[in-house]
C-alpha cells in the first residue's frame, strides 16, 4: 500500500464504523466465547480440563506470536522464554504476597483474599516481567532483519537454563513453585479443581487474547501491516516503525507472559526445562500450522500442539516396550516438522485459510489471515 | 561469425499486454546494428528476452539457423550469445582479474583452460589500458566508466559470435562514450563480431552501426542503412524525438 | 597463570571447531543469502553415520571420509528437493522449513538410534601434555588444530584461487551477472551447501569426544555459538567467522573456567547482543548486506 492510501486509511479508520461501538461489540463477542469456554468445561473430565488449561496457556503465547510474525514479520523462536519470563514472575510474586498475607495473620490466609491477592499480584508481577524483557527485546528486533532476530531468540532460549542457575532467585535447574490456588468454598461442592485451574487458564487467557485482537483490528493492526509491507513509505507517513516494531514485540511477550502465568497456575511450577527450545518451537509449529497472523488459527494449533502428543503416545502405548520407548516424545515431532515444512511450501495460510475457504466461516473474522 | 536470427517473437510481463508482439529481426553475420527507440519502446525486454532471461510467450531465436528457445542463460552463453545488461553489471565485490577471468572462463562452447584464458585476459588489458593499472582493485572502487569498460571487456573476452549491448553510454561522459564504442567497432571489424546495440544515444550509436532498426511500442518500424536513418529528418521526428 | 595458559590452549582448540562450523555457516550464507537453521541437526546426521561406520569397520578415518561424504550428499539433497520449493521473496518461509527440518531430523535421529547419549572416544589421548609443569593441549586437542587449519586452508585456496571458487564467489554476490557469463549458478548454489554442510559435520564430529557424548542435540550449543561468532565476524566474512570463532572459543573457556560452565552461555548471549546492537551487520563486513 502507498503511503498516501496508508495515510488516509489510518485517518478514516474510524469514521466507518466509530471506535466505541466496535469496542462494546467486541467486548461482547470476547464475553461470548468466554461464557461458552467455561460452560464447555462441565462436559469435560479431569484429565481434559487439564489439557484444556494447558491449551489455553499454550494459545496465549501463540496467539502473540503469530501476530508478531504474522503482522510484523519478526520471527521470535523465544517465545518460551518469555512465557518463563511471565512464570517466574508470577511463581515468584505470589508467593511472597502469599507469605505477606500468612505473616500478618500469623496464620495461613484462607477465604477469598487468601488466593485471590496473590494471584491478582502473580499476574501483575508476570506482565513486569514478560513486559521488560520484552521491551529489551523489541529495542533490539527493531533494530534487526530476520535472521539475526531469530538468532539473537534462539541464543535467549539455549541460554535460559543459565539464567537461571546464575539468578539465585530462580533456582536453577529445579524451578520455583507457585502457589497452590484452591477452589473457592462456595464452588468446591460443584466443580473439582482441574475444572476451576481450566476457569482460570480461560479467564486470564480472555485477558491475554481479546487486546490482540482488537488490536489486530485496529489502527495499531494497520500500522504494523504498513511496516511489515514497507518500511519507507510507512515512514513517509508519519509512522515511525521502529517504535511500531518494538510495541508489537512488548504486546506479543505480554501475552506470551499470560501464557506463562496460566502454564503456573496449572502446574504450580516453574522450571528451565518446561521452557527449552523444543516447547519453543512447538509455539512456532502451532503459528505456522494455525496460519501466521490469525488468532483463531492460533487457537486450532495451541490445541493442536498439546493433545498430538498425547494421542500419539496413546496409539503407540501398545508397541514393545523398546519401539514405543523411542517413538515416544519424538514421533510427534516428527509429525510437526513434516506438517510444518508442508504447510510453509503448499499452503502458506495455514488451517485457517482452509476454514475460510469453506462455507461455514466465511464470514468469522477469528479465522482471517493476514499473510498474503 | 554468426547471424541471429529472431522469429515471431511475443514476450511480455505476467498477464499484461505483449511488450514484444510478434517481432522480426535478422541481425546477419558480422554486422553491427543499432537497435533505437524510446523509453518504453521494448528494446531492453528484446535483448532479455535474446538471452533468456525473460521467457518468450511465442516464437523463436536462431544462432546460424540452431534455435536457442529452450536453452537456459548459461547455455546460449556457451553457444556463442553474450550481452552486456544494462547498468555497470560489474560484480562489485571481486576485483577487475577476476572479473574478467570469469568472462573468460567459457569461449565459444569450450573451457577455456589455463593459459589460453591468461591470454585472453591479456589481450583486454592491451585494448582498455585503464583496466590493466587497476587489475588488483575491487569492483566496487571502480569509477562508472571504468565499469563500463570492465563490462565490456569482460563481455568481449569470452570472444561470443554476437553481442548484444543495452545503453553502455547510459549515464557516461561523451569522451568515455566515443573511446568504448570505438573499441567496440573496432572489435567488430577485427573480429566479425555481430553486434546488437541498443541505444538512446542515437548518434553515437548510429556512427558505429551499418545499420539502424528502430523500435517503437514492440514493432520495427524502421529498418534502414545507418547513414540514410541518420540524414532522414522525417524520421528522427517520428521515432527518435529529434 | 598455569590455569590461564590452560584455558586459553583449551579454548583455541575449542574456537577452532567453533570457527569451522561459523565458517560452514557463511559459506551457506554467501551461497543462499540465508542462516541455515537446520545446520546442527544437518550436521549430526552425518556424524551419527560416521560413529556406525567407524563402528562397523573399526576405523575412525572411514568414519571421517564417511561423515563428509554423507554430510556433502545431505546438502545437495536438501538444497534440491526441499529448499528449492521454498518461497524466496523473504527470510521467512526458509527460517520455517529450516525449523521443520531440525524437528524431523532429530526426533528422526532419537527414533533410529534412541535418544541416550552414546560414548564416543577420540582418537588421540584426550590428557594433556605438560610443559614445564604446566598442562597444555592434549594430543587430541593438537588433532583438531591441524584438521581445522588444513580444511580451512583448503577451503580458502578452493574459493579464492580455482575457477569453481571464482565462480562460487560470482554466483553468490551477483547470480544474474554471472549466468550472464555461462556460469551454472543454481549448480553452484548445491555446490555452495555441499561444502557447507560437509564442513559443519566435520566440526560435529570434532566437538562430540569433547562432549557428553553423541545425541541427537549435541550440534545444538555448537551451533548458537557459531551463530555468534559468524553474526559478530559479518555473515559474508570467512576471516571474520575465524577470527570471531577462535575469540568465542577462548571467551567460553575462560568463562567456564573462571566463573562456572553455566554462565559460559550468558557471556555469549551477551557478546552477541551487543555486537548485534552496535554493528548489526558484523565487525568484519566489509560494506553493508546486500538486501537479504
Amino acid at each position: 500500500m502507498s503511503a498516501h492510501d496508508l495515510k488516509t486509511r489510518l485517518r478514516t479508520r474510524d469514521l466507518r464504523t466509530g471506535p466505541k461501538t466496535r469496542g462494546t461489540k467486541l467486548l461482547l463477542r470476547a464475553g461470548l466465547l468466554t461464557v461458552l469456554a467455561l460452560g464447555a468445561t462441565f462436559l469435560l473430565d479431569p484429565y481434559r480440563n487439564y489439557q484444556l488449561a494447558t491449551s489455553a496457556g499454550v494459545f496465549a503465547a501463540v496467539a502473540g506470536l503469530t501476530l508478531l510474525v504474522g503482522l510484523t514479520g519478526q520471527l521470535s523462536l523465544g517465545h518460551a522464554v518469555l512465557m518463563a519470563a511471565g512464570g517466574y514472575g508470577y511463581a515468584l510474586t505470589a508467593t511472597w504476597v502469599a507469605g505477606t498475607l500468612a505473616g500478618a495473620d500469623g496464620e495461613v490466609a484462607d477465604g477469598v483474599v487468601g488466593w485471590l491477592l496473590p494471584l491478582l499480584a502473580g499476574v501483575a508481577g508476570a506482565l513486569v516481567t514478560a513486559g521488560v524483557l520484552g521491551l529489551l527485546l523489541g529495542l533490539a528486533a527493531a533494530r534487526l532483519r530476520g535472521p539475526y532476530l531469530a538468532g539473537l531468540t534462539l541464543a535467549l532460549v539455549i541460554a535460559l537454563p543459565s539464567v537461571a542457575s546464575t539468578i539465585p532467585a530462580l533456582s536453577g535447574a529445579q524451578g520455583v513453585s507457585a502457589p497452590f490456588v484452591p477452589v473457592p468454598d462456595a464452588l468446591s461442592a460443584l466443580i473439582a479443581v482441574e475444572q476451576w485451574h481450566a476457569w482460570l487458564a480461560i479467564l486470564v487467557t480472555a485477558c491475554a487474547v481479546t487486546p490482540l485482537v482488537a488490536l489486530r483490528s485496529g489502527r495499531a493492526g494497520l500500522r504494523m501491516r504498513a511496516v511489515h509491507d514497507d518500511e519507507t513509505a510507512s515512514r513517509l507517513a508519519g509512522v515511525d516503525p521502529g517504535r511500531v516494531k518494538t510495541g508489537a514485540f512488548v504486546i506479543s511477550s505480554l501475552a506470551a507472559g499470560l501464557g506463562g502465568v496460566v502454564l503456573a497456575i496449572v502446574t504450580q511450577q516453574v522450571s528451565p526445562g518446561a521452557y527449552g527450545l523444543g516447547f519453543s518451537l512447538l509455539l512456532v509449529v502451532a503459528a505456522v500450522v494455525g496460519g501466521l497472523g490469525s488468532l483463531g488459527g492460533a487457537a486450532i494449533g495451541a490445541v493442536l500442539v498439546t493433545v498430538l502428543p498425547w494421542v500419539v503416545d496413546q496409539a503407540t502405548a501398545g508397541l514393545p516396550a523398546d519401539l514405543s520407548h523411542r517413538l515416544q516424545g519424538n514421533l510427534e515431532i516428527v509429525l510437526f516438522g513434516v506438517v510444518v515444512i508442508v504447510v510453509t511450501i503448499l499452503w502458506p495460510g495455514g488451517l485457517s485459510r482452509l476454514l475460510q475457504t469453506t462455507k461455514f466461516f466465511r464470514n468469522t473474522k477469528l479465522f482471517q489471515n493476514t499473510e498474503r | 561469425m554468426s547471424t541471429l536470427t529472431i522469429e515471431k517473437l511475443t514476450v511480455g510481463y505476467g498477464d499484461g499486454a505483449p511488450v514484444l508482439d510478434g517481432l522480426e529481426l535478422e541481425v546477419p553475420d558480422g554486422a553491427v546494428v543499432a537497435l533505437l527507440g524510446a523509453n518504453g519502446a521494448g528494446k531492453t525486454t528484446l535483448l532479455r528476452s535474446l538471452m533468456g532471461l525473460v521467457p518468450a510467450r511465442d516464437g523463436r531465436v536462431l544462432l546460424d539457423g540452431a534455435d536457442l528457445t529452450d536453452l537456459s542463460t548459461e547455455d546460449r552463453v556457451r553457444r556463442g550469445l553474450g550481452l552486456v545488461p544494462e547498468g555497470r553489471s560489474v560484480v562489485v565485490e571481486l576485483t577487475v582479474a577476476e572479473n574478467l577471468r570469469l568472462g573468460a572462463l567459457w569461449k565459444k562452447g569450450r573451457k577455456n583452460k589455463g593459459p589460453a584464458r591468461e591470454a585472453a585476459v591479456g589481450q583486454m588489458y592491451e585494448l582498455f589500458e585503464p583496466l590493466a593499472r587497476r587489475r588488483d582493485a575491487a569492483g566496487h572502487t571502480l569509477s562508472g566508466g571504468e565499469r563500463q569498460m570492465l563490462a565490456l571487456a569482460r563481455a568481449l573476452v569470452g570472444e561470443p559470435d554476437v553481442l548484444l549491448l543495452d545503453e553502455p553510454s547510459l549515464g557516461l561522459a561523451p569522451l568515455v562514450v566515443a573511446q568504448l564504442l570505438g573499441v567496440l567497432r573496432d572489435q567488430a571489424a577485427a573480429t566479425g563480431l555481430t553486434v546488437l546495440l541498443a541505444e538512446q544515444n542515437v548518434t553515437g550509436a548510429l556512427s558505429v552501426a551499418d545499420r539502424g532498426v528502430v523500435l517503437s511500442l514492440g514493432e520495427v518500424v524502421a529498418d534502414r542503412p545507418a547513414a540514410e536513418l541518420a540524414a532522414d529528418p522525417a524520421l528522427r521526428h517520428a521515432y527518435l524525438g529529434f | 597463570m598455569e590455569r590461564l595458559v590452560f584455558l586459553l590452549s583449551t579454548g583455541l582448540a575449542r574456537g577452532a571447531v567453533l570457527a569451522l562450523f561459523a565458517l560452514s555457516l557463511v559459506i551457506v550464507y554467501r551461497a543462499a543469502r540465508a542462516v541455515n537453521f537446520a545446520q546442527a541437526a544437518m550436521a549430526i546426521v552425518p556424524v551419527y553415520v560416521a560413529f556406525a561406520v567407524t563402528a562397523a569397520s573399526g576405523s575412525y578415518w572411514f568414519g571421517l571420509a564417511s561423515a563428509l561424504v554423507v554430510g556433502a550428499l545431505l546438502g545437495a539433497v536438501v538444497e534440491r528437493w526441499l529448499l528449492r520449493l521454498v518461497p524466496q521473496d523473504n527470510p521467512l518461509p526458509g527460517i520455517i522449513v529450516a525449523i521443520g527440518l531440525v524437528m524431523v531430523l532429530q526426533a528422526g535421529l532419537a527414533i533410529a538410534f534412541g535418544p541416550d547419549h552414546r560414548p564416543v572416544h577420540a582418537p588421540f589421548s584426550q590428557r594433556p601434555f605438560e610443559i614445564a609443569g604446566v598442562g597444555v593441549l592434549s594430543p587430541y586437542d593438537l588433532f583438531v588444530l591441524v584438521v581445522a587449519a588444513v580444511v580451512m586452508g583448503a577451503l580458502a585456496i578452493l574459493f579464492n584461487r580455482t575457477t569453481i571458487g571464482l565462480q562460487l564467489r560470482a554466483a553468490a554476490f551477483a547470480p544474474e551477472t554471472s549466468r550472464l557469463l555461462g556460469v551454472r549458478v543454481p549448480r553452484m548454489v548445491t555446490l555452495g551447501w555441499m561444502l557447507s554442510i560437509a564442513t559443519a559435520a566435520l566440526a560435529a564430529l570434532l566437538l562430540v569426544p569433547t562432549g557428553l557424548g553423541l545425541d541427537p542435540h549435541a550440534a545444538d550449543v555448537l551451533f548458537v555459538n557459531a551463530f555468534a561468532a559468524a553474526v559478530i565476524g559479518g555473515l559474508d566474512s570467512p576471516v571474520g567467522a575465524l577470527v570471531a570463532g577462535l575469540v568465542v572459543g577462548v571467551l567460553a573457556s575462560l568463562v567456564t573456567g573462571y566463573a562456572s560452565a553455566a554462565t559460559a552461555p550468558l557471556a555469549v548471549l551477551a557478546l552477541l547482543t551487543v555486537v548485534l546492537l552496535v554493528r548489526p551487520h558484523g565487525l568484519f563486513a566489509a560494506r553493508e548486506a546486500r538486501t537479504a
